[in-house]
Order: structure tokens, then sequence, then C-alpha cells
């Protein structure tokens, strides 16, 4: 299953990349959503997948059992996720607030700071 | 999509669902759940109900603006981690109930700093999505 | 001794908060800080009488051998008094000189931050301090020279002095850390009884290199002297200042300073005598042809300096002695000529040479003080430079077999010398007063009494040389050499050799006076040799570095996004690449590896398929929807391998993300239709690699062990600190609280940031 998750992964990367380097702002910005995606499965896995052993202590328990999924990573993804949220609806807000002074999502049009776009 | 069973639907799913995402907070500590999700799980309740009825009703129904949980939530976290203080403990260092309340289990300082992390995510979410729908 | 360095930078903090409430008022008072510090220096004559010298050492980063070590020899007394005591004069007239300017605050800062780097720089015994002094010399020169920053003429000068200083200092940092390596210690005094060590060792050749090369820059030698003449845009404080008595010294000084440990050596010798030499002769021939008062300063300035070179490069007793006295007569003498040159500029308005004349009918005093520091520049006696003259030919007279050469040389550049102090302090003040210049009047006691003083010392120290014999002159030849010194210091030795070259020299350069008037003609003359300067050429080299740059720019600069993307991932792929095929053995532990169901198989080819989609399709709605597709997967895969709280998460957030997509997606742009299959190719095959590497990468760090010390210390105190069951959720609002305090404000951050980016109304240029 690892194999198939590291595929995954470079998938996502690969896809990532190929959107960010169209000229479309609306790619770019799926671009970003793809890699962070990508990102937060790398460091999953980095973890050491573990399967039906969620990192809850048992109600009978003070500590985890001897297997468990690692805490960690899993507390850092949460993050990420929630984080990324609010990076997205920025960009896409970004993206649009732009094209309407703009009138453009060329990349290749914007790339003049002077008011002579 | 604003249908009648839709219409209809919305309003006992609103008050359903936020209920749901009080309960998921609550038992953040013990099982799978927690501010974070349960603040998202609350804001899918009210935009769920302002795709059904229009965003005025749903802002009708919250009767403040959504921003306004940002600031509360973020202080409601900094009060909780700050309480310590007042004990001569360090910043951020949990304090409990002696006795367990029903359902929720124990008590503590991170079940408000929890509920602030909620209310902010409640926030920001419903700003950001109330914020463009309007906008457009 | 701490204090007195320190007090110049407080003082220059300080100066502009209080300097902006006393407006219009006078400013003379400043004067008053290098005064004091002249006075505390002073107090400690009897000590350096007696031949004693004080150290005082403060720690600094005592770690890496950098200490505020300060040590009051003969040497450093000696700019110690010269520093303050030509400062407190130069304070007085800028107050004068500089009345009512909008920024003389600024300069007041800017000048006591010199004064102290330079205190600084003179006092250290620390290698180190010394090179950090050193350059605080440079950068507050630097602002000085600049100081009147809107004449594109004097940024330039400013630029090319820090250019040229700045490139030398990083010469004394490496001779620094060179002596540092190879003696251990990083005190110069302690350097001294390191000598024949130091001279035998393999690095003592190139820390000599480093080290003339940033004596060089700083006392404008050749061929690095072409940035004192452009320094001259500055006020003619600053000029008097730093381009005449103190800054530009500091070369002599580290050459001084380091004698006793690197000299006496056959490489440091004839070096010295040898840039000395040309530059003391090439500056003194330009000198005389100059047309601006302050040109001719700037050159007789670089040959005197060249001389003091010379004589450090001699090296014999006479010649250290002789650069002693020649550090103070012409300190004296030029701040004198540079203090007389400002003030006729500040009167007339001109510095150039062939207009001016009679001016001693309209300013006696001013005219005094002018004509006494020509007095002791020509060495005439009974002057303090008469003194200096023949203590430089007696000096070059006991050189052997090129005795007559060197002597020859000196009595060139002696004569031009003459020449050009004629020129600055006697040439405008006689003959006929210019119509014009009628109704001008002699300026306020502060512009005028600072030179008259040293001009009057000039002659005092010629008549008593005793005065400074046993204080100053002595102390200082005993720090440069080492031995006691036994020595008097005459005015009148007989007739004599000596005697008979000084009148050659004397008779030869007023012969000049008489004979060569400067003209345009003679000027144009000379600048046609400027095409084979050393200033043209490094000009050039400055120019074609920055058409390189701009064009090294222009190509990672190009304002395309994707091109940085694009450089920067090939980098990383090649820097990947390079690393997995040259040394890294790619293995795979397939023992460790868990079983494929089928569900998680068919979530995987559901991913991959959306993937795709996402990628190729071109409608929005269903990139999106694919999107939302590829976030439901994550969902499944978050179930399967334990970790509920990131589902629930990600449910919730891949449903508000298609919500805000969809939302937004009809007011977005449609997808450009771009037909270039060869960047999509490109692009496409970067993309590969990439994720292939990344692939690999993540495959071999599966590999490495991972430690677990973090995950075991939060599974096993969750509940015991915690009192919590979900060890994710404790970890956010318990262990790494704090963490999530500053997240959930990045998240209020971003909402705002959205709110004002929709809701706040549109700049007027940007409506539509």
């Amino acid at each position: 299953m690892e194999i198939l998750l590291v595929i995954i992964i470079g998938l996502l990367y690969a896809a990532g990349i190929y959107m960010m380097l169209r000229r479309s702002l609306v790619k770019l910005i799926i671009g970003l959503i793809l890699l962070g995606n990508g990102a937060n499965l790398l460091i999953f896995l980095l973890g050491k997948i573990v399967k039906g052993q969620p990192p809850i202590i048992a109600s009978s328990e003070k500590m985890l059992g001897e297997l468990y999924a690692d805490p960690v990573p899993q507390a850092l993804i949460l993050t990420a996720i929630v984080i990324s949220f609010g990076l997205q609806a920025f960009a896409i807000i970004l993206v649009k607030r732009a094209y309407k002074v703009v009138k453009t999502d060329d990349l290749d049009e914007m790339n003049a700071t002077d008011e002579d776009l | 999509m604003k249908t009648i069973i839709f219409k209809t639907a919305s309003a006992y799913l609103l008050p359903l669902l936020l209920l749901f995402s009080i309960f998921i907070l609550l038992r953040g500590h013990y099982l799978p759940g927690g501010g974070f999700v349960g603040g998202l799980m609350a804001s899918i309740a009210f935009v769920i109900h302002s795709f059904a009825n229009g965003i005025d009703k749903t802002k009708n129904i919250m009767t403040f603006h959504p921003g306004f949980l940002m600031p509360v939530g973020l202080l409601l976290a900094l009060v909780s981690g700050a309480l310590p203080l007042f004990f001569g403990d360090t910043f951020m260092t949990g304090l409990w109930m002696e006795n367990a309340v029903p359902v929720i289990g124990k008590v503590g300082s991170a079940l408000f700093f929890d509920t602030g992390v909620y209310l902010v995510v409640i926030g920001v979410t419903l700003t950001i999505i109330f914020t463009i729908s309007e906008g457009l | 001794m701490l204090i007195a360095v320190i007090s110049g930078f407080i003082f220059a903090l300080v100066i502009p908060m209080i300097m902006g409430k006393l407006k219009g008022k006078s400013t003379i008072w400043v004067a008053l800080l290098p005064f004091s510090i002249f006075g505390f220096f002073l107090s400690k004559l009897p000590i350096l009488l007696a031949g004693d010298t004080i150290k005082a050492s403060y720690q600094w980063v005592p770690s890496i051998g950098i200490n505020l070590d300060f040590h009051l020899d003969g040497l450093s007394f000696l700019f110690v008094l010269l520093i303050s005591g030509i400062g407190t004069l130069v304070f007085v007239y800028t107050s004068s000189y500089l009345k009512g300017h909008q920024y003389l605050d600024r300069f007041y800062a800017y000048l006591s931050m010199f004064m102290a780097s330079m205190l600084g720089l003179v006092l250290s015994d620390n290698i180190y301090a010394l090179f950090i002094f050193w350059e605080l010399t440079s950068i507050s020169s630097f602002f000085l020279i600049g100081f009147n920053n809107d004449n594109p003429d004097s940024r330039k000068s400013a630029i090319t002095a820090l250019a040229i200083t700045g490139f030398g200092g990083l010469f004394l940092m490496a001779a620094m850390v060179g002596l540092g390596q190879i003696t251990g210690t990083s005190q110069i005094s302690a350097l001294i009884p390191l000598t024949d060590s130091i001279q035998s060792h393999e690095l003592y050749g190139w820390v000599l290199v480093f080290l003339f090369i940033a004596a060089f820059t700083k006392s404008a030698q050749f061929p690095f002297h072409f940035w004192l003449p452009g320094a001259m845009k500055a006020p003619t404080p600053v000029s008097t200042y730093l381009h005449s008595a103190t800054m530009v010294k500091a070369g002599i000084y580290l050459l001084a300073r380091f004698t006793p440990v690197l000299g006496n050596h056959e490489w440091w010798n004839s070096t010295l005598i040898i840039v000395g030499a040309i530059t003391m002769t090439y500056a003194a021939i330009h000198a005389l042809f100059r047309l601006d008062l302050k040109g001719i300063l700037a050159y007789s300035t670089i040959s005197a300096l060249g001389i003091l070179v010379f004589l450090i490069g001699l090296g014999t007793k006479d010649a250290l002695l002789a650069a002693a006295v020649f550090i103070l007569v012409h300190a004296l003498y030029k701040a004198t000529l540079f203090l007389v040159t400002g003030i006729i500029d500040h009167e007339t308005g001109t510095r150039d040479i062939r207009q001016l004349g009679g001016l001693n009918k309209v300013m006696l005093p001013v005219g005094i003080a002018a004509i006494l520091a020509a007095i002791s520049n020509a060495g005439i006696p009974p002057s303090f430079g008469f003194v200096g003259k023949d203590l430089i030919y007696e000096a070059t007279l006991g050189m052997g077999d090129i005795a007559w050469l060197l002597t020859g040389l000196a009595i060139i550049t002696n004569a031009a010398l003459l020449f050009a102090g004629f020129l600055a302090g006697i040439k405008p003040f006689v003959g006929k007063l210019p119509e014009k210049y009628q109704k001008l009047h002699l300026p306020s006691p502060a512009m005028y009494l600072p030179p008259m003083l040293l001009g009057i010392l000039g002659i005092l120290f010629g008549l008593a040389p005793g005065l400074i014999e046993g204080g100053i002159i002595k102390p200082v030849v005993q720090s440069i050499t080492g031995g006691t010194p036994d020595f008097q210091l005459k005015l009148w030795h007989g007739f004599n050799l000596i005697l008979a070259l000084s009148a050659i020299t004397i008779g030869s350069g007023i012969a000049l006076y008489f004979l060569l008037k400067p003209s345009e003609g003679l000027l144009a003359k000379v600048t046609r040799f400027e095409k084979i300067s050393p200033h043209t050429i490094i000009n050039k080299i400055a120019d074609a570095f920055v058409g390189l740059s701009r064009i090294w720019t222009k190509f990672f600069q190009n304002g395309y996004l994707r091109f940085y993307l694009i450089t920067i991932l090939s980098f990383l792929c090649i820097l990947l690449a390079y690393r997995f095929f040259s040394g890294v053995e790619l293995y795979l532990d397939t023992s460790k590896l868990s079983d494929v169901t089928f569900y998680e198989a068919v979530v995987v080819v559901i991913m991959a398929t959306a993937i795709f989609f996402t990628v190729f399709s071109n409608s929005r709605l269903t990139a999106v929807a694919s999107l939302g597709v590829v976030g439901y997967s994550f969902c499944m895969i978050f179930l399967f391998y334990s970790a509920p709280d990131l589902a629930m998460t990600q449910f919730s957030i891949d449903t508000l993300t298609v919500i805000l997509f969809v939302l937004v997606l009809y007011n977005l742009p449609r997808y450009l239709v771009l037909p270039d299959n060869n960047d999509k190719i490109r692009d496409g095959l970067l993309a590969l690699v990439f994720g292939g590497l990344i692939s690999v990468l993540t495959l071999e760090v599966m590999n490495e062990s991972v430690t677990k010390e973090i995950s075991e210390y939060y599974a096993k105190n969750a509940y015991i600190l915690g009192k919590g069951k979900n060890v994710v959720n404790v970890i956010l609002v318990d262990f790494r609280g704090f963490d999530t305090i500053v997240e959930i404000t990045v998240l209020a951050i971003a909402a705002i940031g959205v709110f004002g980016l929709l809701k706040l109304h549109l700049k007027s240029t940007e409506k539509e």
C-alpha cells in the first residue's frame, strides 16, 4: 500500500507543479491546493501508517498501547488542512480582485507593477 | 436550490447540525473531534441554511455578524491560556476541576481553549463565505 | 578610556534629538566634546613623558578573541591628540561655516561618529576591534562626503570613496585574520615579540599584501589615490578633518603600528619605498596643474601621504623619526590651508585660483594664517616644516647606494609641494584685489581663529621643538622602533649638506611659483592622460560589473512567475538527482510494507483518475469537482489509516473549499486557450521528473528509522498530564496550545483580508 501512496504523492506533486506552470491564475490556485495535499500525504506517510489503531487511549487505560498511529504528524496535518483553507480562500479572492482590476488572468500580462498595464 | 423540501429540511438541519457540532467539540478531548472539526461542522450547518433560505435569513438567525466571533474566540483562548498565571503557574498550564461533570467528563481550561478555537473557526469560515457570496 | 571613545557614538545618537529644538541658536558648544576628550588625553602626558603606556581592556566577544583592548602609547597619543585637537577646531569652524544649515545636526552626528571611530581605531590593541573601527571610519566618511546628497557628483564621489576604502577594509580583515591564524593571539602588543616567527611563516607574504592594500586604499596611495580628489566634494570641514589630518592617515597609522611586527623585511621595505616614491612624485606633479584650490590641496595631500609611506618604507631610525615629525607638520599646515580655502570659498563663492588675489586687504587675519601655513609647508626656517624637511633629507641621505636617487625624488616632490602650498596659501592673498571682492568682509572669529591657531603652532614648534620632543615625538619613535630614542630636534644644524638641499628645494619651488602660471591649457594637457589613469580603468571595470549584473538580473528576474518556478525546480531536480545517482543506494524493504486491500486499491484508482481530470479538463467546473473528489479520497485514506480526526477535518474543509470555488467560479475568467504544445511538454516533463524524484525521496526516507521520542512522550503523558484521551486533540489544545493560538490568529487575519479585499472600496484609479 505504501508504494501506491508514494506514487500518489508523486502524482500530486507533478500535477501541482504542472498546474502552477500554466499561465492561468485559476490553475495556479488549483496547483497550489494539489501541492498542499501532496505535502500532507507525505507527512502522513512518513509517520508510519498503521491500520485500525487511532491515537486514542482506551477508556480503561492511561496510556496508548504498543502499536498506535503517530499522533504528531496527525496534529501537524490537521493544522495544515485548516490553515490551507484560509490560504485558499484568500488566494481565490485575490485572484478575483486582481481579475477585476487588470481584466486578465494571464500571468504573463501581470508582470509589471506600474500603472501602464 | 431553493426548493421547498430543501428549505424545510434545512430548518430542522440547522439546530441538529449545530447540536452535533457542539457534541463533537465537547467530546474532542476523549474521542475524535475537537474545536477545529466542530467549528467547521457548525459553519457547514449555517452555509446549508443560507443556501436554502438566502444569506439574509441566516444572518437574521445569527443576529450578529459572524466576524464578531473571531475576537471573542481569540480572547477566550487567550484568557484560558493566561488563567494559570493567576495561580502561579506558567502560561497554558492545564487547570482541571476536581470532579467530573456528567456527559462531558472533567472540565478544564483546555476545554475553554478548544471552545475559543471553535468560535474562531466558525467566525473565519462564515466571514469568508458570506463576504464572497455577498460580494458577487 | 572606553568612555572617551564611546562618548562620540552616544553623542552622534543624541545630537539630532536635542539639536532640533535649538534651531538657529549658536552651536559652538558642540565643540566641548572633542575639547574635553583632548583635555582628557593631554592629562596623560606625564605618563608618556615617563616612557610608560596605558592599557585598558573591556570584554566584548571573548570567545573569538574580540575585545575592546585599548592601548595608549606614543603613536596612539600623537594620533589621539591630532584627532581630538583638530576635531575641536573643526567643530568650532563648522558652527560658523554651516551656520543655519538645515541638516547641521546630522552633520555633527556624522562628525562625532567619525571622531569616535577614529579614536577607537588608533587606540585599539585588538586586531579585530581595529578592523571594526576601521570600517566605521569608512562608513562615516561615506556619509560626510555625500553630505550634500542632492548633488549627483557628491553622491558619486561618496560611493567611489566607500567602494575603494571598503574594498581595502576587506583586505584588512583578511590580513588580521591571517595574523590571528599565524600567532593565535589577537593583541597587537602581544604580536611584537613574535616578529621572527611571523616573518618566517608561509602566510607572511599574504598578510603583507593584504595589509598593504588596506593601507594604500585608505591613505590614497597609487594606484588607489583617485578617490581622494573626488572626496573633496564634501564640505570643507570634512576635507580638513578626514582627508588631510586624520582619516587618510589611518593607513599610515596602520603601517607604523605594524612596523615593529612586520617591518624590517626586504619585501616590506622595497614595496613601501616604491609605492611611496611613485605616489609622492606623481601626485606632486599633478598638483602643479590644478586650478581648483581644493584640487591642489588634495593632490598635495596625496603626495604628502606618499612621503610618509616612503619614509616608513625606508625603515631606518632617522626615517621613522622624520615620519613622526612629518605627520604632525603636515597635519598642522594642511588643516590650516584647507580651513583657509573653506573661508575663501565661503566668502567669495569660488575656488578657482585664477580669479583670486589680493584678499589680504579684506581679510588680513585669514591671510596671516595662510601665509604661516605656506611657510611651514615650504620648509622655510624658522617653521616646524623646516625641521621636518631636514629630517627627511637626513633619512634619504643615509640610504647608501640609492641615496641620491631617493634624495632627488624627495627634492622634486618637496619643490612641487612648496609650489602647491604657495598657490593655496599665498596667491589668493597677494596682488591686486579684483573689483567684485571689494565689499567682502572678515568672517566670524569662529572661522578664522582655528586656522590661525594651527598656523601659529606650526611656527612655534619650529622655534622651540623641545615643546613636543619629549611628550610626543620620542614616545612615537619609541613605539614604532621599539628602542629608546636618542636624538634631539633642532631647528638649526649649522651649514651642511642638508641645509644646501633645503635651499635648493626652496629656491626651485619659488622659481616654479613665479614661472608656472596655472591655466586651462595646462590642465587640459594633463587631463589627456586621464584615459590611461587608474581612475578611468577602475571606473570601466565598475561599469562592466554593473552591465553584467543588469544582464544577469534581466535573465533571472524576467517577471514571468513560471520561469522563476522552472529555474528553482530544475535546480532542485538536478541537486536531488545528483545525490541519488552519486552516493545513495536505493533499496526497498518490502517486508515492512502493509498489504493492499481491495477498497484501498479502489480509492487510489479513483484518486489518480480525479487528479488526471483536475489537470486535463478544459472545464473549470469539472476541475473543481475532481479536486473535491481528490479531497474526499483523502478522507478515506485517513480513515483507513487510523486518523479519524483528520478524516473529519478533511471532509469539512473539502466541502467548504468546493462551495467556495463554486461561489466564485462564475466570476472567474475561463481558462485561456493557449495552443502552445511545446510549453506543455516542457512543463509536463519537468513536473513528472520532479514528482518522480519526490516519490523516490519518500521511499528512501521511509527506510530511515524515525525517532519516536516525541510521539512516545505525548502518548505516555496525554492522559497523565493533559487529562485527555484523544492524543491529537491534547497535542493541539494543550501541549502545543501556543501554536494553536497563533494558528487561529492567522486564520482570523486571512478572513479579515478576504473581507477587506471584497468590501472595502476600490481606489479611484482602480475603478472602472
